[in-house]
């Protein structure tokens, strides 16, 4: 899709914003709609749309398959720590209310860093099938 | 009222979009119409008030999915071959479980009444209590990161397994993280308009 200069233009304007705006619905899921799951289809999405108009070679350079494939784990890491983390200061797993001065505080924090991981999976995830898919032999 | 209308537009070209999903041959078509199945599936949650179902699928259903799809088409065929048989046997599976299901929504309460089972157990806790426990406006998030986080964890898990298989499925050999780095075909995916040239 070299020769498509709109769309190469226009996609170009448009990625950050889907970026950004991922990162809006990451970190005000507990505000508004939206969370970690929305969140990382709409980053991963940003990735998609510069594999399909620059090319794969050239996606793979942004976001590199090694880096990518290691963040699809990483995620559930850091999902599975923050239970840990609740077990370790006394609670039961997964309970947030432990991890900060006051449970609502520990609340917000935990649920905060399990959303991140949510969205790194996720993201990671749907840009690993999207680089298989795409970058296979017919 | 006026919900009402727009529940029925919806419906309507719902129903619309699957009856052509059934009779087209051409898959591009089809991955589009499903895309579009998907976008009013989403209005349709809005309308039901379930804006965090709708996001997810608006960007799941029409959004991801449909580029997995294109991406299938451009290492299959454009085009599904006629049925070799008649379709008397599903057609018939389908209507009787169909006429099932339909006759088990009479059994179900209105669609918001006050007194249905859903609405009486957890979900006034969630309500009454999650603002002063978790002290998050959204009670969506509340109920899916905090009250639910073990299933959502095991979600996660979903999501990793579903990268893992796929990685194992259509990764090439060993020790080179995952066949990814495989020579790539530069522009395997540009077929995106359908016409089988890449422009």
């Amino acid at each position: 899709m070299k020769h498509h200069r709109v769309l190469r233009i226009v996609s170009k304007l448009l990625i950050p914003f889907i970026m950004l705006f991922a990162l809006y619905v990451q970190f005000h899921g507990d505000f508004g709609p939206g969370g970690g799951f929305q969140a990382g289809v709409i980053l991963a999405s940003a990735f998609i749309l510069y594999g399909l108009i620059f090319g794969l070679e050239n996606a793979r350079k942004v976001a590199p398959p090694a880096v990518v494939t290691r963040l699809v784990a990483a995620g559930v890491l850091i999902y599975a720590a923050t239970g840990y983390a609740g077990l370790l200061k006394g609670g039961n797993f997964l309970d947030y209310g432990v991890l900060g001065a006051t449970p609502v505080a520990g609340q917000h924090l935990g649920i905060l860093i399990i959303e991140f991981g949510v969205g790194t999976t996720v993201a990671a995830s749907m840009i690993t099938i999207f680089f298989l898919f795409a970058g296979r032999e017919r | 009222m006026i919900i009402t209308l727009i529940d029925i537009i919806l419906l309507t070209f719902m129903g619309a979009t699957a009856i052509a999903i059934l009779r087209l041959r051409s898959l591009f078509a089809v991955v589009m119409l499903s895309g579009i199945y998907s976008l009013l599936a989403a209005s349709m949650f809005v309308a039901l008030d379930a804006v965090d179902v709708a996001f997810t699928e608006a960007a799941v259903g029409a959004g991801i999915s449909t580029v997995l799809m294109m991406a299938t088409l451009a290492l299959t065929g454009e085009r599904e071959r006629p049925a070799a048989h008649t379709a008397w046997l599903p057609i018939a599976v389908v209507t009787v479980t169909g006429a099932a299901l339909l006759y088990a929504t009479f059994d179900m309460p209105p669609f918001g009444a006050a007194d249905a089972p859903v609405n009486l157990r957890v979900a006034p806790r969630y309500l009454n209590d999650s603002f002063g426990e978790v002290g998050l406006p959204n009670v969506v998030t509340s109920v899916l990161a905090s009250y639910r986080g073990y299933d959502t964890l095991g979600e996660v898990t979903v999501i990793f397994t579903a990268a893992v298989a796929v990685m194992i499925l259509l990764g090439g050999r060993k020790g080179d993280d995952a066949g990814i780095k495989n020579e790539p075909p530069k522009e395997k995916l540009a077929d995106n308009d359908g016409d089988g040239d890449t422009a």
